[in-house]
């Protein structure tokens, strides 16, 4: 391979055409499948990226640097949209300076989100160009397209991925390091910038005339292209699922639409003449069935195409000619393997006592969604970033002064910097006695270690101003605020009775980093191991539900002959290449069966 | 060039199934194919089931393999290797770690590991390599590769020479650990020729 052929994913691609565009700063939050964009773009030199607290942030920052003459980048994932949407849909209107592009990774099959909404939609509703690649080559080019389009057209612009283009690794050509056409600094422009009435109802007649510019500009671009073929099947198609119809049907006639919105009417209508059966193939929502539909044009999607989940080869290739599938070998039953926390994980402590505790915990987005899972199952609503601390508050409104006490609010320190905190003024300005959990474990972890405005660090792992969780919540009027350390479960227990029992809105800060943490990572961690001559097979540590500790069944009357009481059925043992030190298990324990060992 | 394949890695999160995956991709460019691979982030990642796609060729679209089309499975756990058998055919080759991760169904009393998980893969024709992949890796004194006594065992069913799988090795491994690698990979490859 030569060495301006890269083997990178569909993300590294992203930020390498990014920076090959000239970008000056990008913002973003991290969401699966988008994170690592940002990760990667702030490995380059000359680029400014810096993780927002949320995607609204994100975007607002960029658009600011559109005004300013720079290229703009906010990334985020398909709902991170949802918390953008405000600037979103103005930006339109205002355009800017320099290009602004908005990258949304969606993520189609819900394989970390928790819903699968489709982002074309929002290219339609907020009047916005949305170029869509097919591969990790093709989205580099096309960011670099999109950056050219929203500067010839005074429009954001959106780049949008999926998970098998965000996640997905291909062969990428490096480029030339580009020079913007706008220069840098500032300029007024009030009637662009300034949305009052009078001057947004002059700017939305511009956008419908850029809209047209731009549908204009679609018949003849290079995204758009028709691939002679077999014309009596033809397809129109885009993203993802064009290398699925490529797959399945090799000969066919396609039309690809590298910008999914506005589309080339003239282009659609001439392709569709062309075939004898015309046929739409897209994840999710039928986006493009349903406007070239609305131009009067007979095609068949959705009717045979599923609108849930991803796509594949096979999908397609037995949508079209359900004959063609072979004998598929069906799985044995087996035990589920869902994810778990990790060994040593601080979240387990808390989730691990509210399991016990009898109560509705509303929960948020983050690693600790897991406590919803059994063993522990002590998470009773998950809905989307912030929500969680309004959510107990309304229920806590709804059940009454009775039940106050019946309803906590779990949520991690990023989310509660996300949107969070504004849920946590609103239980103290209007008063309910909801108790907020902060999971506080220094980073944003399930995305995978992103550092956020409580970690003391910025995205480029430099020192940074570091938000103090308990001085923040006492300044928005909580006056009873506790820290516990998770892992002395039973300490953590008397903490969260008193501060639930309270009839004053109160907080208790989880405070114990993530052991996926680097400087975690490094330590030698003690394990701990159990003296089996002192279990009892009460199970305390079993319930914990950690990957490092397991059960062994005695066999029929093995017990007795290993010198245990005659009922024990079995003993627990501690995996010590998987301990992480975190002596949880040990402070359940009450038969001093679990130690630390010596190193 | 001729060849094509498909490769499912499967196994559990934190196993290093996708360090093991790239090192294999790696090879397979550098052997002149053209590849794509594709895998998940976040949540899946926190101790489930995980799985890595990657298919070669001379031109390749789909990043996805399709159900009944995988020709190599190199599956990190028995249980794991049982779970993704609708993407095998008749003649697929698994080359498989035998060792045993408790779910934690299994790991808390609630379930059992099944027996002889392994059985359904053979009673339909499909070739089961295995390979005790702890073992190899803890008579190199590194339990941590494990993933590359996996690629070690796997390369022998890949049409490219191992000297090219050592060379992706020698440059994509930090140094430190480069030596313990190369060491794994040789006994990974012995483990299944």
């Amino acid at each position: 391979m030569k060495d301006d052929r890269i083997w990178m994913s569909g993300n590294e691609a992203i930020a390498l055409g990014a920076f090959e565009a000239g970008v000056a700063v990008a913002s973003g939050y991290p969401g699966t499948p988008s994170t690592e964009i940002m990760e990667n773009l702030a490995k380059y030199e000359g680029v400014y990226t810096e993780w927002a607290p949320n995607e609204k942030v994100g975007l607002e920052v960029a658009i600011g640097a559109s005004f300013a003459g720079a290229r703009a980048l906010a990334t985020m994932k398909h709902v991170g949209v949802n918390v953008a949407a405000d600037p979103l849909f103005t930006a339109s209107y205002t355009g800017g300076r320099g290009g602004l592009v908005i990258l949304t990774a969606d993520d189609p099959e819900m394989h970390s989100s928790q819903n699968e909404q489709d982002n074309r939609n929002y290219a339609f509703a907020a009047k916005i160009p949305m170029l869509e690649p097919s591969d990790p080559s093709e989205a580099k080019d096309f960011l670099i397209k999109a950056f050219e389009l929203s500067e010839e057209l005074d429009t954001p612009v959106f780049l949008r991925i999926t998970t098998r283009i965000a996640h997905v690794k291909g062969i990428v050509e490096k480029g030339e390091k580009l020079t913007p056409p706008v220069e840098i600094g500032i300029e007024k422009v009030p009637g662009k910038f300034v949305m009052l009435p009078a001057n947004a109802r002059k700017r939305r007649v511009a956008v419908e005339e850029r809209m047209e510019q731009c549908r204009e500009m679609a018949e003849s671009a290079s995204y758009n292209v028709i691939e002679e073929g077999d014309k009596t099947r033809g397809f129109i198609t885009s993203g993802v699922s064009y290398l699925y119809v490529k797959e399945a049907f090799p000969e066919a006639a396609v039309l690809k639409l590298g910008m999914c919105w506005p589309l080339p009417e003239r282009m659609i209508r001439e392709f569709a003449q062309s075939v004898d059966e015309l046929f739409i193939v897209e994840e999710l929502d039928p986006f493009l069935e349903l406007h070239v539909k609305a131009m009067g044009i007979a095609c068949r999607g959705k009717e045979i195409i599923p609108g849930q989940g991803e796509l594949n080869t096979a999908i397609v290739r037995n949508a079209l000619d359900p004959s063609s599938q072979d004998e598929i070998f069906s799985a044995p039953e087996l035990p589920m393997r869902p994810p778990n926390m990790c060994a040593g994980c601080p979240h387990r402590g808390i989730f691990f006592n509210l399991s016990r505790m009898k109560l509705f915990v509303s929960g948020d987005i983050g690693c600790y969604t897991l406590g919803f899972l059994p063993p522990l199952s002590a998470m009773d609503s998950t809905v989307c970033m912030g929500a969680a601390v309004p959510i107990a508050h309304g229920m806590a409104k709804a059940l009454g002064e009775d039940a106050h006490d019946k309803v906590v609010s779990v949520i991690g320190d990023s989310t509660f910097i996300h949107s969070g905190i504004t849920g946590l003024i609103n239980t103290v300005y209007n008063n309910s006695a909801a108790t907020l959990i902060i999971l506080d474990n220094r980073i944003t972890a399930m995305t995978g270690q992103q550092h956020n405005p409580t970690s003391g660090s910025n995205i480029k792992g430099e020192p940074a101003r570091e938000i103090d969780l308990e001085g923040l919540c006492r300044s928005v009027g909580v006056k009873h605020v506790y820290v516990v350390n998770p892992h002395e479960v039973p300490e953590t227990r008397k903490v969260l009775k008193e501060a639930i029992a309270l009839d004053e809105p109160s907080v208790v800060i989880s405070k114990a980093p993530c052991v996926l943490l680097p400087e975690l990572k490094l330590r030698k961690p003690v394990s701990y191991f159990t003296n089996q001559d002192n279990c009892v097979g009460c199970m305390s540590c079993i319930r914990l539900g950690c990957p490092a500790i397991s059960w062994t069944p005695f066999a029929e009357g093995e017990a007795e002959q290993r010198g245990y009481k005659k009922k024990q059925k079995g003993i627990s043992k501690i995996d010590e290449i998987l301990c992480n030190d975190c002596g949880q298990c040990a402070s359940l324990c009450k038969f001093n069966a679990i130690t630390r060992g010596e190193g | 060039m001729e060849k094509q394949g498909n490769i499912l890695f499967s196994g559990v999160g934190g196993q290093g199934i996708l360090l093991a995956s790239e090192i294999t991709a790696y090879s397979l460019l550098a052997a002149g194919f053209d590849a794509k691979k594709s895998e998940v982030h976040g949540m899946a990642q926190r101790g489930g089931s995980v799985t890595a796609q990657l298919r070669y060729g001379s031109k390749v679209y789909s990043p996805l393999i399709e159900p009944g089309c995988a020709d190599i499975m190199v599956a990190f756990e028995m249980m794991e290797a049982a779970r993704y058998m609708p993407y095998l055919h008749r003649g697929s080759k698994v080359v498989v770690n035998t060792q045993q991760i408790l779910p934690p169904s299994v790991a808390t009393g609630q379930a059992t590991y099944p027996e002889n998980v392994l059985d359904t893969l053979v009673d339909n024709d499909i070739e089961v390599v295995k390979v005790d992949a702890l073992d190899v890796a803890r008579e190199l004194g590194e339990v941590r590769t494990v993933n590359m006594v996996m690629v070690g065992a796997t390369s022998a069913f890949l049409p490219i020479d191992p000297s090219v799988c050592t060379e992706v090795i020698e440059k994509r491994v930090p140094e430190r650990f480069r030596e313990v690698n190369l060491q794994a990979f040789a006994a990974g490859r012995k483990a299944s020729e």
